[in-house]
């Protein structure tokens, strides 16, 4: 299968790859996926105290689509309000990197990891 | 040092390029000035010529397998083979009975062919292998009832490569009178093969898998004692009514040519693959959970199936640019569906999504087995270095226990 010139770019060099802390109260952390599939996605988000997402990480386990679906994502969202992260949609990763069909399901996992990271950041400044 | 070639191949189980001298015996078979005839032609020489040099090839696939020419039909390929033996067999023998036996580690074509005859009313058992992917006779004695009419065992597995036990499987099955079919396509000319000894009745070849061309193959079917079946292409009767079709004469003459060169050469060949073989797992074992998938013994020199867990295949593969290999896994991510037969073998799914075949062959040197370690190192490294499941390892989370959201 041949992967788009972007596919390879973020392939071969991945943005935002890193870890933050995930108990500092800024931090949001969305992990989805299952290894059993063959995907796993780890999406960090650091939030500002105006809601605004300042940074970005991930780690992603699977196929060279999902890493850069996942690389993308974190470029994306930087800049982004919480509210406008919300708004990402799968097919417009899909859109941006020429997704083949069969790797839709890696834009789903990055656009379930983003929601899962801000779900995260939510529950704790709630707590 | 030779000048490398990228990308550099190592997906010999998959096909193999043909030996220039193969390829040139071919082509003194298919223009006006070469021997183009028709074999079935009996009134002039350009068949005559045909006839002898189709006879020749014949002769040359039997001796590699120490069987009689007129035990050997060509096919399409190993695949037509599996088809003919097991569901010619299975139509010839149906009064006698309808259990048929096989294994999960198959190749599609023997699985498939098992399939459609489900579909027809037969009933089909499937074995389990060990975890080191060779299979329990004892388990196989059991299967066999009054009603079994074919057992069929694959001599070498095509993902990991490791070597069945077709000579006390065939005395199994001689005993209680079961034909025993076996797909030999991932071992002629790697394995001795000698069918004087072996009690194999019917048994699957290719040429494109020991540097012959691809689009032909043959079934070897045992004389004494005789086994009929019910021919799956009809026509002219070629083939002793087997297996009808105008004989392709520079394919045959092709794997003829294929088959007399791995007679000449599979010791000194074997020979030179295991340690090349032995220098590439060498240079990896090291590599912190690093899998070998299948026994390391009772295999053929040139197969190495590795799983490299925390780093999902495709994208090694992808990192692994300048090298042909495969993903043990059939990887397509549609299905999601890890390796069959790595999970037949009792690999997790995450081990069995993880893993790399490196098939080595006749022009693989030491500076690509080389070079191969020195990349896989690096681009494990790296793939590690982005594997969240890495992390959750080192920080000595047993991954088994996390609650995955699974899509």
């Amino acid at each position: 299968m041949a992967y788009s010139v972007k596919v390879l770019d973020h392939y071969e060099n991945p943005r935002n790859v890193g870890t933050f802390d995930k108990d500092d109260l800024s931090i949001g952390t969305g992990m989805v996926g299952a290894p059993a599939c063959g995907d796993v996605m780890k999406l960090q988000i650091k939030v500002s105290d105006n809601g605004v997402i300042e940074d970005a990480k991930f780690k992603t386990y699977g196929c060279g689509s999902a890493i850069a679906s996942s690389s993308l994502l974190t470029e994306w969202v930087k800049g982004k309000t919480l509210e406008e992260a919300t708004q990402i949609k799968n097919s417009e990763i899909a859109e941006e990197l020429a997704l083949p069909p069969v790797k839709i399901h890696c834009s789903v996992l990055a656009e379930d990891a983003i929601k899962a990271a801000i779900a995260d950041y939510q529950k704790k400044s709630e707590a | 040092m030779s000048e490398l070639k990228y990308p550099i191949y190592l997906d010999y189980a998959a096909t193999t390029p043909v030996d220039p001298r193969v390829a040139e015996e071919m082509m003194g078979c298919l223009t006006m000035d070469g021997n183009f005839g028709n074999a079935a032609s009996r009134s002039h020489t350009f068949g005559w010529n045909a006839e002898a040099a189709i006879d020749k090839a014949r002769g040359h696939v039997a001796d590699l397998l120490n069987a009689d020419p007129r035990e050997i039909i060509w096919t399409s390929g190993a695949t037509e083979s599996d088809n003919l033996a097991i569901k010619g067999t299975a139509h010839f023998n149906r009064k006698k009975g309808k259990h048929i036996i096989t294994s999960k580690t198959e190749h599609k074509a023997v699985l498939d062919s098992c399939r459609q005859l489900e579909r027809e009313g037969f009933e089909v058992s499937y074995l389990t292998p060990e975890d080191s992917g060779l299979l329990d006779l004892e388990k196989l004695k059991a299967e066999i009832r009054d009603d079994t009419i074919l057992v069929s065992i694959m001599h070498v597995n095509n993902e990991v490569g490791v070597i069945q036990d077709i000579e006390a499987i065939g005395e199994i099955t001689r005993e209680r009178g079961v034909l025993f079919h076996c797909d030999a396509a991932q071992s002629a000319g790697k394995v001795p093969i000698d069918l004087e000894k072996l009690k194999v009745d019917l048994m699957s070849f290719s040429a494109h898998k020991i540097y012959g061309p691809k689009g032909i193959g043959a079934l070897y079917v045992r004389r004494k004692p005789r086994v009929r079946l019910e021919a799956q292409m009809h026509g002219g009767g070629h083939e002793r009514g087997m297996r009808s079709g105008t004989l392709a004469t520079h394919q045959i003459v092709g794997m003829g040519a294929a088959f007399r060169i791995a007679k000449e050469e599979m010791v000194e060949e074997n020979a030179r693959l295991m340690k090349l073989r032995n220098r590439l797992w060498n240079g990896l074992k090291d590599i912190e959970e690093v899998y070998l998938n299948g026994d390391l013994e009772q295999r053929v020199p040139g197969n190495m199936n590795i799983s490299f867990n925390f780093v999902e295949g495709e994208s090694l593969i992808m990192a692994l640019k300048d090298m042909a290999v495969s993903s043990g896994s059939a990887c397509t991510s549609a299905s999601l569906e890890p390796s069959y037969v790595l999970r037949a073998l009792g690999r997790e799914d995450e081990l069995a999504h993880s893993s790399i075949r490196f098939s080595l062959g006749r022009f693989t040197t030491t500076e690509n087995v080389d070079f191969v370690v020195k990349t896989v190192r690096g681009k494990v490294d790296k793939l590690r270095a982005l594997s969240p499941l890495w992390d959750m390892y080192k920080e000595g989370i047993d991954l088994s226990t996390v609650e995955w959201a699974a899509h």
